[in-house]
């Protein structure tokens, strides 16, 4: 899997963030978009596109897009 | 192994009771959160109404569709040998409330009454309790009452208004030769801290501290209120409803998309939107009622059953294929037909109308 694919995923889960806007350093919660609802659109995407199963915490302890990206690689 | 055939086993009738009054959340009047709008909720979660009336109780709603569902199978309320009621809003700590029901309904006293405290996977565990009952014919007909009223758990003002009230009964008989129903079940109670209110019970007895929030992700709750970590919750659900499907079929050799319709636990419709697109299930053969009645916990698949297939399943014969996941975590996949199922009309009730 790519980083660059995965950034881009990443952001078509926001609908009124800029995807120019979040990029792999983006520290993603501080998006004014971010809440808990986005966050299940994320883990539905893993599971989806890299059938990988993302639990809470794996989203509580991850600062930037990149820190998701290497957690779902790891579990890929 | 936790697969069960029970044979000779029929589903005959099904009903269910919700509060008259309405909530919506649209025009709710409190903000459902600081981090996203009413109308995002209602989006991600697809809960545009809830019947929610906390003057009524579980077996409030339960009562009053039992003695509509008996009057429309024209079934003696002496004949029920069985009562199962799954809910975790009970009438009381002690004493059952199933035994209280025997009385209300007018049952015989030669009458086997239990609870079972489970939730969102609680009507597919409860179909198993009482079919095991009923397989041998022993007994030929039972009760098996499912649902929730959870107003004193949560706070209005302070939660998502995810909950409606529903208390749903499904009535089942002895039928030599009958197939019956198909069951698979599962349990991981690693993950009982998912969705808990963890006071006022053994553990965390009720004492003055239990009124005091705290604050996790952003809401507030205090000890007597459930919360929900939303985030495992969600992944639980997409990874587990469909392999319990799939294992069942599995199992007995049947092929799971040969089923007329998928009952699904709805707690929340972008789950549940996964949970299809994961099993390839065409749209028409998976109705909902969460949009209009909120979660329902252990009544969603009944209610469900009541509110969307009652014409179809009284003039056609009907291959069910349900699923419950959630609190405790558990789950459970049954499959079943019906032949002349007989659906209540939805029996809807005033703040008054209680059963004690």
């Amino acid at each position: 899997m790519e980083l660059t694919d995965f950034v881009e995923k990443f952001a078509e889960q926001f609908d009124d963030t800029d995807p120019s806007e979040i990029t792999a350093e983006t520290e993603f919660k501080t998006l004014d978009e971010w809440s808990s609802l986005i966050a299940l659109s994320i883990i539905a995407m893993a599971d989806e596109e890299y059938e990988v199963t993302l639990k809470g915490d794996d989203i509580r302890n991850s600062a930037t897009v990149k820190d998701v990206y290497e957690i779902v690689k790891s579990k890929a | 192994m936790a697969f069960f055939h029970f044979r000779n086993v029929k589903v005959a009738g099904m009903a269910a009771g919700v509060p008259k009054k309405i909530v919506n959340n649209l025009t709710y009047e409190h903000q459902i959160s600081k981090d996203y709008d009413n109308a995002a909720f209602v989006k991600v979660t697809g809960v545009e109404k809830r019947h929610y009336d906390p003057e009524l109780t579980t077996s409030d709603l339960c009562f009053a569709a039992a003695k509509q569902l008996l009057t429309d199978l024209n079934w003696d309320a002496k004949e029920i040998d069985a009562i199962i009621i799954v809910s975790q809003t009970l009438d009381f700590i002690l004493p059952a409330t199933a035994c209280i029901m025997q009385d209300k309904l007018g049952c015989g006293k030669e009458c086997y009454a239990e609870d079972i405290q489970l939730g969102c996977s609680g009507w597919t565990y409860g179909m198993s309790n009482v079919a095991s009952l009923l397989q041998n014919g022993d007994i030929k007909k039972a009760l098996l009452m499912a649902g929730d009223a959870r107003g004193h758990m949560i706070d209005e003002s302070k939660s998502d208004p995810l909950f409606g009230f529903a208390g749903t009964v499904t009535a089942l008989e002895y039928e030599e030769g009958n197939d019956g129903i198909k069951c698979h079940y599962g349990t991981d109670g690693s993950g009982y801290e998912a969705i808990i209110t963890p006071g006022g019970g053994s553990r965390m007895p009720f004492n003055e501290q239990s009124f005091i929030d705290e604050e996790i992700d952003g809401k507030l709750y205090n000890a007597l209120t459930t919360r929900m970590n939303g985030m495992d919750v969600f992944s639980f659900g997409i990874t587990t409803a469909p392999k319990s499907i799939k294992k069942l079929g599995e199992h007995y050799g049947f092929n799971y998309l040969d089923a007329d319709y998928f009952i699904f636990h709805q707690a929340n419709m972008k789950m549940n939107q996964m949970i299809e697109k994961k099993l390839k299930l065409p749209k028409e053969k998976v109705p909902e009622c969460m949009s209009q009645y909120g979660n329902t916990s252990s009544a969603s698949i009944p209610l469900t059953i009541v509110t969307q297939l009652q014409n179809e399943a009284k003039d056609k014969d009907l291959k069910f294929i349900c699923c419950g996941f959630g609190v405790g975590l558990s789950w459970g996949t049954i499959a079943f037909g019906t032949h002349n199922l007989v659906v209540s009309n939805l029996v809807e009730i005033d703040s008054d109308e209680h059963m004690l």
